[in-house]
């Protein structure tokens, strides 16, 4: 018997080893077919289960036992078996049910994107964009909640927070001794610190990284810039703590951010530590390896030019300004 | 060569008969004109003194509005200037502090706001783009300048009149 399970998502076949979750196996064809994911984090242990994004239809569970799943599984938590099929995009009831988890976790999220710093890389505006309806059906007020400060490096908006539970997994995997944590029950459920105690680690900052949502947000960035207006460049530096691999941000000559790199899936690929993160923003402390490759429909692309620092607008043209001698005095004095 | 449309007008060459060559009729024909237009409604106006009504989709200055308790209703979000095709646009962004809650509606507000009259070509799509009604290009005609720096116009000139300098 050979040790890999075929499994077909959306009529694509694929060998994969055993205990591979759905979701992984699709992203192993990659493509339009893989499932959305908030929660999941391939590389954070334990996560996923709790977003329902992920959802797809088991039209065959098994070689042995070809009954489809009676109900859509979450596909990061369900395994493949032999000979198993499954629909993603293909099954309307996927799309439709997936329309409704997108409604769900919109319905206490803030539309604050104009005021968010994650707007333009934040996981949910892409599956509110592709995935959701344009209106909500609920009535009632958001839910909200007291802001609390968790230190003068990362700022927690709970209000944006979906639950998706990935940065306490951070704090428990990647920090010693985790002090913040999801407190309360259904609509009461809340990041905190407990007694407001700051979140101080060399890998919390990447909490912020792994945030699905801007609930988690770099407070040394925060409003200095929109994503979009600020260029990614790959760096790397010589880090005793961490690998050193790192996005960095610029807005014109200044590191205004530093994160990790991500990969297509918005997941890091190597976590860094928070000295890298806040406290080197400057190109001396960097090797600079080049511009960060971006998918072209994605907002971060627009308006940027291919040279790092632009060419000058106006050209220095020194017959005009002999000619309009008076005039460009009159704008030097100022 | 052949024309193609046959509708060429072939004009005949002939010498001037008497009446013609008097030029007399010709000149009375033109002077009726001219004086009939005396009499008619004029079709200009004294401009600076007297304004013409803008139309309905004009597009003029803009103006960054106020909600209606008197909050700058921009939130610094950028979006006006990334779908500015000419680049006209700039802003900074500031987070608001306690106390200040009666000046901005957001907790981020704009610092700065700057357009760039010149560069600017009003095709209203920051208007279009702008999530929280802010900016109106409703204004009347940007006035000329004398110096290229004097069109960047700041907060100072975009932001309306709070409701207070309006009612008195």
């Amino acid at each position: 018997m050979s040790d890999k399970v075929k499994v077909t998502i959306d009529g694509i076949a694929v060998e994969v080893a055993p205990g591979t979750t759905i979701l992984n196996a699709a992203r192993q064809i990659g493509g339009d077919i893989v499932p959305p994911a908030m929660c999941y984090y391939s590389k954070l242990e334990g996560s996923g289960g709790k977003c329902r994004t992920c959802l797809v239809k088991v039209s065959k569970g098994s070689e042995k036992d070809p009954r489809p799943m009676p109900k859509l599984v979450a596909s990061c938590r369900t395994t493949v078996m032999d000979g198993m099929e499954v629909e993603n995009i293909t099954s309307p009831e996927v799309v439709e049910a997936r329309k409704g988890v997108v409604e769900m976790l919109l319905i206490n999220h803030p539309l604050d994107c104009p005021v968010c710093d994650q707007a333009g890389e934040c996981s949910l505006q892409d599956l509110g964009f592709e995935h959701g309806a344009a209106q909500t059906r609920y009535e009632f007020d958001r839910r909200t909640f007291e802001r609390i400060d968790i230190g003068d490096k990362i700022q927690l908006h709970m209000n944006r927070c979906i639950l998706c539970y990935r940065c306490t997994y951070v704090a428990d995997q990647l920090t010693d001794g985790r002090c913040h944590g999801v407190i309360g029950r259904g609509d009461h459920a809340e990041i905190s610190t407990y007694i407001e105690k700051a979140v101080d680690n060399d890998y919390s900052g990447n909490m912020i990284d792994v945030c699905p949502v801007g609930a988690l947000t770099d407070k040394t960035f925060r409003f200095k810039n929109r994503v979009w207006f600020t260029k990614p460049v790959d760096a790397h530096r010589d880090c005793p703590t961490c690998s050193g691999k790192v996005t960095l941000w610029y807005k014109g000559e200044e590191v205004i951010r530093v994160t990790a790199r991500k990969d297509q899936y918005n997941e890091v690929e190597e976590f860094i530590c928070n000295t890298c993160r806040f406290d080197k923003k400057s190109t001396s402390d960097w090797v600079i390896e080049g511009p960060t490759a971006i998918r072209h429909d994605s907002v971060i692309s627009s308006n940027h030019y291919e040279t790092l620092k632009p060419l000058p607008v106006i050209q220095k043209n020194e017959k005009l300004i002999e000619a309009n001698l008076e005039q460009f005095q009159k704008t030097q004095k100022d | 060569m052949e024309a193609l449309s046959n509708r060429k007008k072939v004009l005949e060459q002939k010498p001037m008969n008497f009446w013609e060559r008097m030029y007399l009729p010709a000149i009375f024909k033109g002077m009726a004109i001219t004086f009939r237009h005396m009499f008619k409604p004029k079709e200009t106006v004294f401009y600076p003194e007297v304004q013409r009504e803008f139309s309905e989709n004009w597009r003029g200055m803009h103006s960054l509005k106020r909600d209606e308790e008197g909050r700058e209703r921009c939130t610094a979000c950028g979006l006006c200037a990334l779908s500015c095709p000419a680049e006209a646009i700039t802003m900074v962004a500031a987070e608001r502090k306690k106390g200040e809650e009666a000046l901005y509606r957001e907790e981020k507000y704009a610092a700065t706001y700057e357009i760039n009259m010149l560069r600017c070509i009003f095709c209203g799509l920051c208007e279009e783009a702008c999530p929280k009604e802010a900016i109106y290009l409703d204004g009347p005609i940007v006035p000329a300048d004398y110096l290229r720096k004097d069109f960047i116009y700041g907060k100072d000139k975009l932001v309306e009149k709070p409701l207070t300098e309006l009612t008195k």
